[in-house]
């Protein structure tokens, strides 16, 4: 049966560390870092990456432009 | 294709299904983390790429938080004095009648200062597209109260709460737009989850389409936060919004055009 598998790449100094994204995502994907970009905001991060389906709810919700998104079948 | 496909090989242009919408300038906006200015202005950018009109946008920008949006959105901007964009959007939507001409606002500067300008504009039938954010607060000076401010809802000027026997009650603007002939297509939506974005997303689409055809006024509110104003965190924000702010605001069209 065909998957859907994605990959999130964050523009870290765009972020402002809101943790929008985090909660509309449904597959648990992304968290805060404990590292700050040089705005000294804790960035957002994937720490499940296997898990990203390509839904682009995360990017579709983030007010500051910071996600984009890639999505194969597989 | 092997399921243990790897995250090199899923970043591939032709594998792109989301970005930054090349509308948006490369400038970092000032707006506060997860306001939901932000994410308007990320999709009226993406409606203005999809629909190919970025020479023949023209958008007026207010008074408050998005004072400086001309810096954010790479289209000719106009900015206005406080409340009255609507009556600058007149102006240009008259003497450039090709264009498109949006005005964004907030809900001090739409529906408090600038609120004789949104009536008449309205009742005009102007050609133009009113973007209404409604976050219930004046964000910029330092969250005072708004006519739209919930009975009850705490700002800097009402620390106690808004008192309506001593305030007046909130205003529902939308509501009143939507009772005058000259408006074509007026909605209520959010920013605030993916589906409501997508939603609002293509309410602005279709406002756009509209004014092609020269259609009268087309209103969209937005009811937004403002995590600074109301001093919760963006996602308490977002929640807060849906408990308080929606009940008193509900989502929808209020007026959809016959087709
Ligand atoms: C003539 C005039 N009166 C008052 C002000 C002060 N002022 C600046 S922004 C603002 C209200 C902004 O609130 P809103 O329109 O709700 O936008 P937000 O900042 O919440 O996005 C006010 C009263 C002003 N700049 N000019
Ligand atoms: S929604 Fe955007 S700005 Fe907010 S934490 Fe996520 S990536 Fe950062
Ligand atoms: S003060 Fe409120 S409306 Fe203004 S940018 Fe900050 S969160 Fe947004």
């Amino acid at each position: 049966m065909a998957k859907l598998k994605g990959s999130i790449v964050f523009d870290i100094e765009k972020c402002k560390g809101c943790g929008v994204c985090v909660t509309a995502c449904p597959t648990e994907v992304i968290a805060m870092a404990s590292e700050v970009n040089s705005k000294g905001y804790n960035y957002a991060e994937a720490v499940n990456m296997d898990a990203c389906t390509g839904c682009t709810n995360c990017a579709v919700v983030c007010p500051d432009g910071v996600i984009t998104v890639y999505r194969v079948k597989i | 294709m092997a399921d243990n496909i790897s995250v090199k090989d899923i970043i591939k242009p032709e594998n792109l299904v989301h970005k930054r919408s090349s509308v948006m300038t490369d400038n970092i906006m000032h707006y506060c983390p997860g306001c939901g200015h932000g994410t308007t202005h990320q999709i009226l950018a993406e409606v203005i790429e999809e629909m190919g009109i970025q020479q023949e946008t023209i958008g007026i920008t207010p008074v408050g938080c998005s004072v400086l949006m001309y810096n954010y959105l790479d289209i000719d901007m106009q900015e206005a004095a406080h409340g009255r964009a609507p009556a600058l959007a007149t102006a240009i939507k008259r003497l450039l009648p090709e264009k498109y001409v949006f005005t964004y606002q907030g809900d001090g500067d739409l529906a408090a200062i600038g609120t004789a300008e949104t009536i008449h504009s309205c009742n005009r039938g102007e050609n133009i597209l009113i973007i209404f954010i409604n976050n219930g607060i004046y964000g910029m000076t330092g969250g005072q109260m708004a006519p739209t401010t919930l009975e009850g809802m705490k700002s800097s000027t009402t620390p106690y709460g808004r008192d309506v026997k001593l305030m007046g009650n909130p205003l529902k603007i939308t509501d009143i737009v939507a009772t005058l002939p000259g408006t074509y297509y007026v909605t209520r939506q959010s920013v605030h989850k993916p589906g409501n974005v997508r939603k609002t997303k293509k309410a602005i689409r279709k406002a756009f389409e509209y004014q092609k055809h020269n259609k009268g006024t087309c209103f969209i509110e937005v009811v937004s936060n403002c995590p600074s104003g109301w001093k919760m965190t963006p996602v308490e924000s977002n929640k807060w919004m849906e408990e308080n702010m929606f009940p008193f605001y509900p989502l929808g069209d209020f007026k959809v055009p016959e087709e």
